[in-house]
C-alpha cells in the first residue's frame, strides 16, 4: 500500500484509516454499516459474547454485515474484570475469527467508571503476547503503565482520553502527550472522545490514531458525525505533521502589511 | 446426559458431539467458537470431540461492542 498520511501501521500492517470504530449501541445492523461505511474505518471492533441456544434461529450475524474479508475485526474483551476472563474471551475470539491475532485487550476495574483494572490488564497482557496475540491494550492515560505494556510486547497502547461513553473529550492531554513521546508503539486514544474537534487535538498531539463508538453511534446523526470524524482525524494528523505556529502570549502580530497604508 | 450450555441446564438422551451439539441448536455453519470445560475446541475437531454428562459448554458470537 503506498504510504499515505492517513494510513496507520500496526504489528507491521497498514491499514487505510486512522480512525478505529466499535459497532455497538446503533439502532439495528444497517445503520451499523452505514455508519462505518461513512467513517471509513478499517479497523472495527466487535464484543464475543454467548449466543442464543435456539431462541432466535435466523438472526442476523453482525460478521455478515461486516465480513472479514473487507474489514479488520478486532475482538475485545468489553465487559471482563480479570486477566483470566480476558484471555478466555480472546482464545474464543481467535477461534471464532480462525486464527486472527490481533485483538484489543480491556480489563475493566469498575462498572461505574469503567476504568481500567491496570494489575490485571499488565497480566492478561503477558500470556496473550506469549500465546501469540497482538496485543492493543485500553489503558489508563499513565505513561510508566503504558511503558510497560510496550515492554512486554504489546503493539499499540490506547490510553482512555476520558471515561468511556461519558464524551468528556481529552481531559489531560499532558499524559497524553508524555506516553506518545515515550512510545515505540502506535498510540491511539481509546474512549471518551465526544465531538470531531476532541478527535482533531488526539491527533494535534500527534495520537497515531483514535478509537471511538459511542460518538459516532449516539450522535443525533450517526452517518454524519462518521464523516465528521473522518475529516476530524485527516484534519487533525495534518495538522500534527504540518507543526502548530508558535503560540504569542502577550503580542500581536498582523497578517497584512504595516507599510504602503494610503494617507501615510 | 446433562449439558451445561451457556449457563442453561439442557438434558439429551443420547451422547452427542460437539458437532452434533451445534447442528442441533441450528448453528451449523456459523461463525461461532465452542469452550468445553473451559478449553477450546476447535472447529476442526468437533466432528471428533464426545461431550460427557456435566460437561459445561460455552457457544459465543461476534456482537457490536466498542
Amino acid at each position: 500500500m503506498p504510504s499515505s498520511p492517513h494510513s496507520l501501521t500496526v504489528a507491521g500492517t497498514t491499514y487505510r484509516s486512522r480512525l478505529l470504530v466499535g459497532t455497538g449501541k446503533y439502532k439495528d445492523f444497517a445503520e451499523t454499516r452505514a455508519a462505518i461505511d461513512a467513517s471509513g474505518a478499517e479497523i472495527v471492533t466487535v464484543a464475543i459474547r454467548r449466543t442464543n441456544i435456539g431462541q432466535n434461529d435466523g438472526e442476523p450475524n453482525l460478521l455478515d454485515v461486516l465480513p472479514p474479508s473487507q474489514f479488520t475485526i478486532l475482538p475485545n474483551t468489553a465487559g471482563c474484570y480479570t486477566a483470566a476472563d480476558a484471555v478466555r474471551t480472546l482464545r474464543l475470539a481467535r477461534e471464532l475469527l480462525e486464527g486472527h491475532a490481533l485483538c484489543k485487550l480491556e480489563v475493566l476495574g469498575d462498572p461505574t467508571s469503567l476504568f481500567p483494572n491496570m494489575p490485571e490488564t499488565l497480566k492478561a497482557a503477558e500470556t496473550l503476547v506469549k500465546e501469540g496475540f497482538e496485543v492493543m491494550v485500553y489503558c489508563a492515560d499513565d505513561p510508566i503503565q503504558a511503558k510497560m505494556l510496550e515492554e512486554i510486547g504489546c503493539v499499540a497502547v490506547m490510553p482512555l482520553a476520558s471515561l468511556i461513553g461519558s464524551g468528556m473529550g481529552i481531559v489531560n492531554p499532558w499524559n497524553l502527550r508524555l506516553i506518545i513521546d515515550n512510545a515505540r508503539v502506535p498510540v491511539l486514544v481509546d474512549a471518551g472522545v465526544g465531538t470531531a474537534s476532541d478527535a482533531a487535538v488526539a491527533m494535534e498531539l500527534g495520537c497515531d490514531g483514535v478509537l471511538m463508538n459511542t460518538a459516532i453511534a449516539h450522535a443525533r446523526a450517526p452517518l454524519l458525525m462518521a464523516s465528521a470524524m473522518k475529516k476530524a482525524v485527516e484534519a487533525g494528523r495534518e495538522a500534527f505533521l504540518a507543526g502548530r505556529m508558535p503560540r504569542k502570549y502577550y503580542s500581536a502580530d498582523p497578517s497584512s502589511p504595516t507599510t504602503g497604508l494610503i494617507g501615510s | 446426559m446433562e449439558l451445561l450450555i451457556n449457563g442453561e441446564s439442557r438434558q439429551f438422551s443420547s451422547p452427542l458431539t460437539v458437532a452434533e451439539l451445534v447442528l442441533t441448536l441450528n448453528h451449523a455453519g456459523k461463525r461461532i467458537a465452542v469452550e468445553r470445560n473451559g478449553e477450546i475446541v476447535p472447529r476442526s475437531r468437533h466432528g471428533e470431540t464426545m461431550l460427557a454428562d456435566g460437561d459445561r459448554v460455552e457457544i459465543v458470537v461476534a456482537v457490536g461492542g466498542g
